[in-house]
C-alpha cells in the first residue's frame, strides 16, 4: 500500500511541531509516506448543506491528487482536514450524480475521480497496521509517570460513520499514551467541543470552554493535555491567554500534539518536537520528568 | 414573548426551504432535549436545539432568522450523535445560516477584523471561521 500524506494548510506553520513530530515518528517506524508534490486548502470545514456541491470541490481535487500521486490511501494529521476529506469522499462516492457533475465541473483535470481513495488518520494506521503492542515494543523512551489526559474533541470521532472510534467514549489517544508508557487520565470533557472557530470572534466562549474542560483534566491529575487537532491546540493553549484573565482562579497546563509524545518516546530528538511553538511552555515539565 | 402560529406560516416555502437545505425530516422531532441537555454552547443560545426544530415545523421564520443561536454553534455534532430520532439537527442550523448567508447577510466582516485579530489565530481558525459565517 502506498500511502501519500496530505498536511494541510496549518501543518505548514502554526503547527509545524505537529507535522515535524509525525514525519520524524513515522521515519523511525519505517513507514514510508510522501507529501503530495501540489495540493489546496479543503476548506478546514465539510459542508453541510445538502444542495451544495460546489465545497466539496476542494476535498474531492485533494483525492484525485492523491489517485495520480498512486495511492489507494491519504493520510491526514488534522483532525478537520480528516474528517472534511472523508466526510466529502463517503458522500460523492455515496451519489453518483453528485460525483458525476463534480467531474464535470473538473473537466481540465486528468483524472476522473471515482470515490476510491482511502482517507486515513494517523491514528488509525498506528493502531491498525502497526498494533499498540508492537509500538509498545519500539519505545526507546518511555513516558513513565506522566501524566497524560487526551482531548479527542469533534473531528475525530463525529459524525459516528466517520469516526475511527467510539463516538461517546473514545480511547484510542488513551491506548495510545498507555502503550509509550504513560499514565492515562480519563476525564469527562474529552469529546467537548473547545468552540473551535468562534475563537475568531468571540474569545470569551473559547475562554469558557478552556477553563472547563482544562480544569476537568487537571482536577483528575492531568500533567498535559494531548490533541490532534491545530485548532483545538490554539484554544486550549494558545488561548489560556485570555482563559486567565477572564478566570483568574485559573491554573493552566502545557498540550502537546499526541506525535510530539509518540516521537519523544521512540527517542527522536529535541529538535524534531518544536516545542517554542507552545503558549504554555511543555519544557519544564519534560525536563522534570527527565525526558529531554 | 408572544408567538403567533398558523397554518399559513407553517405551510410556506421557508419550512420547505429548511428541509431541503438539511436534507432533515422536521416532523420526526418528539422534542425529547437530547439535543439541547448535551449542547456545550446551549448556555449562550436564546433558542435551544430543540426549540429550534420545533419553531422550525411551525415555519416561525422571522424569530429563527433573528436568533443568537443560529451563530454561537461550531457544528460539533453532539446533537446530531445523540438524536434518538435521527435528525441532523446540526444541518437545520446549517440552513437557517445559509438561507441568511445567501442573500450576503454575512455574520463575520473579515474587513471588520483587526490586523491583531487576524495576526495571532492559525489559518485553520480564520478559514473555518469564514467558510461558516460569510457567503
Amino acid at each position: 500500500m502506498k500511502v501519500s500524506y496530505y498536511p494541510g494548510c496549518t501543518l505548514k506553520n502554526n503547527a509545524k511541531n505537529f507535522e515535524d513530530s509525525a514525519l520524524s515518528s513515522l521515519a523511525r517506524l519505517g513507514v514510508e509516506v510522501e507529501e503530495l508534490p501540489r495540493w489546496n486548502c479543503c476548506g478546514t470545514v465539510f459542508s453541510l448543506a445538502a444542495d451544495d456541491t460546489f465545497h466539496q470541490l476542494a476535498p474531492i481535487r485533494i483525492l484525485v491528487r492523491a489517485r495520480e500521486n498512486g495511492s489507494d490511501a491519504l493520510l491526514t494529521l488534522c483532525a478537520m482536514c480528516y474528517n472534511t476529506l472523508k466526510r466529502a469522499n463517503a458522500r460523492v462516492a455515496g451519489d453518483p450524480d453528485e460525483m458525476d457533475k463534480i467531474n464535470q465541473f473538473m473537466y481540465r483535470e486528468d483524472t476522473q475521480y471515482e470515490g476510491d481513495v482511502r482517507v486515513l488518520h494517523l491514528l488509525e494506521l498506528l493502531r491498525n497496521d502497526i498494533g499498540f503492542e508492537d509500538l509498545s515494543a519500539k519505545v526507546v523512551k518511555s513516558l513513565r509517570n506522566l501524566e497524560v489526559a487526551s482531548y479527542y474533541g469533534c473531528m475525530l470521532v463525529r459524525p459516528r460513520e466517520i469516526g475511527f472510534d467510539d463516538v461517546e467514549n473514545p480511547t484510542v489517544l488513551d491506548d495510545l499514551a498507555e502503550a509509550l508508557g504513560a499514565e492515562a487520565v480519563d476525564f469527562p470533557f474529552k469529546t467537548e467541543c473547545c468552540a473551535a472557530y468562534q475563537t475568531v470572534t468571540d474569545i470569551g466562549a473559547v475562554a469558557d470552554r478552556t477553563n472547563q474542560i482544562m480544569g476537568s483534566a487537571r482536577v483528575r491529575g492531568a500533567e498535559v493535555i494531548v490533541v490532534s487537532c491545530p485548532l483545538c491546540a490554539f484554544n486550549l493553549d494558545h488561548r489560556q491567554k485570555e482563559t486567565v484573565e477572564k478566570y483568574p482562579e485559573f491554573k493552566g497546563l502545557p498540550v502537546l500534539y499526541f506525535t510530539q509524545l509518540l516521537a519523544l518516546a521512540l527517542g527522536a530528538p529535541v529538535d524534531d518536537l518544536g516545542l517554542d511553538l507552545h503558549y504554555v511552555d511543555p519544557k519544564p515539565l519534560l525536563e522534570e520528568k527527565r525526558l529531554i | 414573548m408572544r408567538i403567533n402560529i398558523s397554518r399559513t406560516k407553517i405551510e410556506t416555502e421557508f419550512v420547505k426551504k429548511v428541509e431541503e437545505l438539511s436534507g432533515q425530516n422536521l416532523l420526526a422531532c418528539y422534542q425529547c432535549g437530547k439535543c439541547s441537555a448535551g449542547c456545550p454552547a446551549v448556555s449562550e443560545m436564546d433558542i435551544l436545539p430543540n426549540q429550534i426544530i420545533r419553531y422550525a415545523q411551525l415555519g416561525l421564520k422571522d424569530e429563527l432568522l433573528a436568533s443568537k443561536s443560529i451563530w454561537v454553534c461550531a457544528t460539533c455534532l453532539t446533537c446530531n450523535s445523540r438524536c434518538p430520532k435521527g435528525i441532523n439537527i446540526a444541518e437545520v442550523l446549517e440552513a437557517l445560516r445559509q438561507i441568511l448567508l445567501r442573500k450576503r447577510r454575512d455574520y463575520v466582516g473579515p474587513a471588520e477584523l483587526s490586523e491583531e485579530e487576524i495576526g495571532e489565530v492559525p489559518p485553520i481558525a480564520l478559514i473555518s471561521s469564514l467558510r461558516k459565517f460569510t457567503s
